[in-house]
């Protein structure tokens, strides 16, 4: 019924981006509009015992915790992150005030006469003081106890920075039509900021409204952080009643926003005497900075995917997320699944080798199938190709004849390939409990529908999906139909755009909310349609315990890539990737491999460029010139395949296809590089350093 | 300091502090906002303009040095024949994302296109490798400047 989307449609949005006409937060044009730049913390440690104030010209302002009516609190999920450092600074960065006045170099330059007075206390870099513990098992994992032989791996991932080429930057005024305090923002979640502002000044949700313009790539970086900078200018407007504008300098926006949590996966195989594997005790450990904001979030996601496409009869699972004193993780496309799932894909291939019985025959064996019992003890519903899949990827890649090839001594090359899955939309029972999503639809007298939604498009497409979805459902023509970048001020929340639910969830919203009106159309009449979220029945889900269905869906999905190395310079090159997805039905090809591309590619070079290294709590890499993002000569050629798999629930059979196309990068990449230098890896980035003591290094 | 160049197609007379950098003089004081800022350190090329046909990093470039030179922006090569052909295969093929990066792109690629009408795979990787985009994984931007040189730019 729905092969009309097989073929790609003109995206909504792509003639202003290619023309220049987008308006990104610092192309909107506000007169006289100040500047405001941050005062930061230079301790990790500390507490604040002064904030010295230069004198300030007519004008210019400083804003500090003191000038908060409200709660000094950003919202997030956990209320610890202050607005503005007050008493104590937790990371070196943190915010401790804004400098606001007319000219932009003026402020910049008042804010080296601050001085600041700490009282220096002692510092925490290292993962030990857990502050979000979390643990539940499947099966029998007493039996662990009478295991004959343990086989046990550690598996660590770094820092990443989302590199939105669009830095972190906002704009705040108060609208001159309606009073409104207005903010335009880089970001992901207008309603989260909605929120933060509505508590930092005590206001009511109608003397705010939070506008998206265009946003130039957010990954996760967006959902966060913008809630702290419109906490902060919230505050500052409403003390000196005149527009603002923040932009951040790439020199701050890297060392300072929220970064992808780095990890510590400890995985043990419990092994009888005739070495049947009795089952794993996986434990994942992130470093979740100064505050924990989202952790705990990203934490769950990382353990309900650390048994990644394998089903396992007895499994423990355990996991913590770490205070340090370093810039708060958050999230990143993946949001804690691609560190558990690199550290299970090379574990598994590993623990073949121990065993000393074929990767691909050992893995088949566990591999997820449609009926079994997920470690949280739901169930995987949807139909599985996962067979389909890896043999597609295989054949693309011509993989067993290389693999073979690639094994030979010195050949400096090898080939990896990975699968994987990501559970679509909020964990477990989330959307219903937590999001409650509603979507708004109307119609006028000239038969011209409009309809609402919080998603942001920062580039995934979704403007043109959604609407596409609205059109389609209708069966009216597409200048019928007017869908707008988000205004809190006008629309429902339809939730954050985060957890690749946006298809699945709010595109099944959609499709619901545009049938039913379309069920009681009456042409010539206003009609209008509120649609709540009403989840899948079947989801069931204890937070507390761990247990129960996690998510609405699964996509899935297989990657392989080829490199060679070169054993003189201990250079790394990626030569291809082969990619095949199951993300239900695409109902924009072309969109979905855009993403699968773009995902991939960020993979990629969290695998082996992307270094971001905390020294003392101080971030080493601060711009694009140390923090090395891959340009067009260090990616390859990719080659992408879908798999059509219509899901029921999803809308049009679609499922989440955002965050899917990043977890599986990096372990393939490694496996391959595995192979060419004839070693084990056990942790990325693996940069020309780490590379030479692995080469190096005799055992 | 009085500064004269041909700005998209027109002779223009500025009287600038001629150490600002080409980027702000585009931006702030001609309202051109085509041009974008990615990094300030000459890395990303989201502020790409076209200096006598080469790309150029406005961030790092002085206006001074553009002194009876011509300046290509965005808002002047979407007026020309060119950009159609170049903007159509980058929608062909889904190369724009966020679109933060794609005026510098799209001005890359007329640059290339303008000197080398067929390039090889690894000359177009090569000439965009100034150019940071972080949506696309560069793929579908090295497909769409195939469909354009097939197409003809140079025509
Ligand atoms: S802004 Fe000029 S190169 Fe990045
Ligand atoms: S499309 Fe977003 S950076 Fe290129």
């Amino acid at each position: 019924m729905i092969p009309k989307y097989l073929t790609s449609v003109k995206k909504v949005d792509n003639e202003e981006k290619m023309a220049g006409l987008a308006l990104f937060t610092d192309d909107i044009q506000v007169e006289g509009a100040y500047f405001a730049v941050t005062l930061r913390s230079e301790k990790a440690h500390a507490k604040i015992l002064d904030i010295k104030v230069p004198t300030l010209p007519k004008d210019y302002y400083f804003i500090s915790a003191k000038d908060i009516p409200g709660e000094n609190v950003c919202n997030i999920i956990v209320d610890d992150w202050p607005v503005f450092a007050d008493k104590e600074t937790n990371y070196i960065g943190e915010s401790i005030g804004l400098v606001v006045g007319p000219d932009k170099e003026k402020c910049l330059d008042l804010l080296n006469e601050f001085e600041v007075t700490y009282e220096e206390l002692e510092p925490v870099f290292e993962m030990k003081d857990s502050y979000v513990h979390k643990e539940f098992t499947k099966g029998n994992v007493d039996l662990f106890k009478s295991s004959a032989k343990v086989f046990s791996e550690s598996f660590e991932t770094g820092y990443q920075e989302q590199a939105y080429l669009e830095p972190q930057g906002m704009l705040v005024y108060f609208d001159k039509d309606d009073g409104r305090l207005t903010v335009k923002a880089s970001m992901q979640c207008p309603f989260y900021i909605h929120k933060a502002i509505m508590r930092v000044l005590n206001w009511p949700e109608e003397k705010i409204k939070v506008i998206q313009p265009a946003v130039g790539g957010a990954f996760g970086g967006k959902e966060h952080y913008p809630s702290l900078m419109g906490a902060q200018l919230a505050t500052a407007i409403n003390k000196i009643h005149h527009p603002i504008k923040m932009i951040f300098d790439r020199k701050e926006d890297v060392p300072f926003t929220t970064k992808r949590h780095p990890s510590k996966t400890d995985i043990s195989a419990y092994l009888d005497d005739k070495n049947n594997l009795i089952g794993l005790k996986i434990h994942v450990n992130i470093d979740g900075g100064a505050y924990i904001g989202c952790s705990m979030v990203v934490l769950s996601r990382a353990l309900i995917a650390a048994t990644n496409t394998y089903t396992f009869e007895n499994v423990e699972i355990i996991g913590d997320a770490y205070h340090t004193n370093k810039v708060p993780s958050a999230a990143f496309r993946g949001f804690g699944s691609p560190q558990s799932i690199f550290a299970m894909e090379l574990f598994i291939n590993h623990l073949a080798d121990y065993l000393g019985v074929d990767r691909f025959v050992f893995k088949n064996k566990y591999h997820v199938k449609t009926g079994d019992v997920t470690s949280t003890s739901g169930i995987f519903r949807d139909e599985i190709v996962l067979d389909k899949i890896i043999e597609k990827a295989k054949k693309m890649s011509d993989f067993d004849r290389k693999f073979k090839e690639y094994s030979k001594p010195n050949s400096n090359r090898g080939i990896g390939i990975s699968t994987f899955l990501h559970g679509c939309g909020f964990t477990g029972s989330g959307e219903s409990t937590i999001i409650n999503a509603q979507l708004k639809i109307k119609k006028d007298k000239n038969d011209i529908v409009t309809f609402y939604t919080s998603q942001v498009d920062f580039g995934q497409g979704n403007r043109t999906t959604l609407k596409r979805i609205v059109v389609d459902t209708l069966g009216i023509p597409e200048d019928h139909v007017i869908y707008d970048a988000p205004d809190t001020s006008k629309t429902l929340s339809t939730g954050p755009t985060a957890a690749s639910r946006t298809i699945i969830i709010v595109g099944g919203l959609a499709a619901k909310a545009a049938q039913h009106l379309k069920d009681i159309w009456v042409s010539g009449k206003e009609q209008e349609i509120v649609e709540p979220y009403v989840g899948p029945s079947y989801i069931k889900w204890d937070e507390d315990k761990m247990q129960g269905d996690a998510y609405p869906g699964y996509a899935w999905g297989a990657n392989v890539v080829e490199v060679s190395f070169d054993p003189v310079t201990y250079q790394v090159k990626v030569e291809h990737t082969w990619s095949v997805y199951d993300v239900g039905h695409a109902i924009d090809e072309r969109i979905v491999i855009g993403q699968a591309d773009g995902g991939l590619a960020q993979a990629l070079g969290w695998s082996y460029l992307e270094k971001e290294e905390a020294v003392d709590g101080r971030f080493m890499q601060k711009k694009f010139s140390d923090y090395i993002v891959p340009t067009s000569m260090d990616l390859p050629e990719m080659e992408t395949a879908l798999i059509d798999n219509p899901f029921k629930y999803g809308a049009f059979g679609a499922k989440g296809a955002g965050e899917l196309t990043f977890v599986g990068g990096a372990p393939a990449f490694a496996l391959a590089f595995e192979q060419a230098i004839k070693k084990p890896v056990h942790k990325i980035p693996l940069t020309p350093e780490l590379i030479m003591e692995l080469v190096k290094d005799e055992d | 300091m009085k500064i004269n160049f041909v700005l998209n197609h027109k002779p223009i007379e500025l009287d600038v502090n001629p150490t600002r950098r080409l980027l702000d003089v585009l931006r702030e004081d001609l309202h051109l906002t085509g041009t974008k800022e990615g990094c300030g350190e000459g890395e990303c090329g989201a502020c790409t303009v076209l200096v006598d046909d080469k790309p150029y990093n406005s961030c790092l470039t002085p206006v001074l040095n553009v002194q009876d030179k011509e300046v290509l922006t965005i808002e002047g090569f979407r007026e020309m024949k060119e950009y159609r052909i170049i903007a159509d295969a980058f929608a062909d093929m889904g190369g724009s994302q966020c679109g933060f990066c794609t005026p510098g792109m799209i001005l890359v690629s007329y640059a290339l296109l303008k000197n080398n009408p067929h390039p090889t795979d690894e000359e177009i990787r090569f000439a965009l490798s100034g150019n940071i985009c972080r949506c696309t994984g560069y793929q579908a931007i090295v497909n769409a400047v195939k469909v354009a040189s097939e197409k003809g730019v140079k025509l």
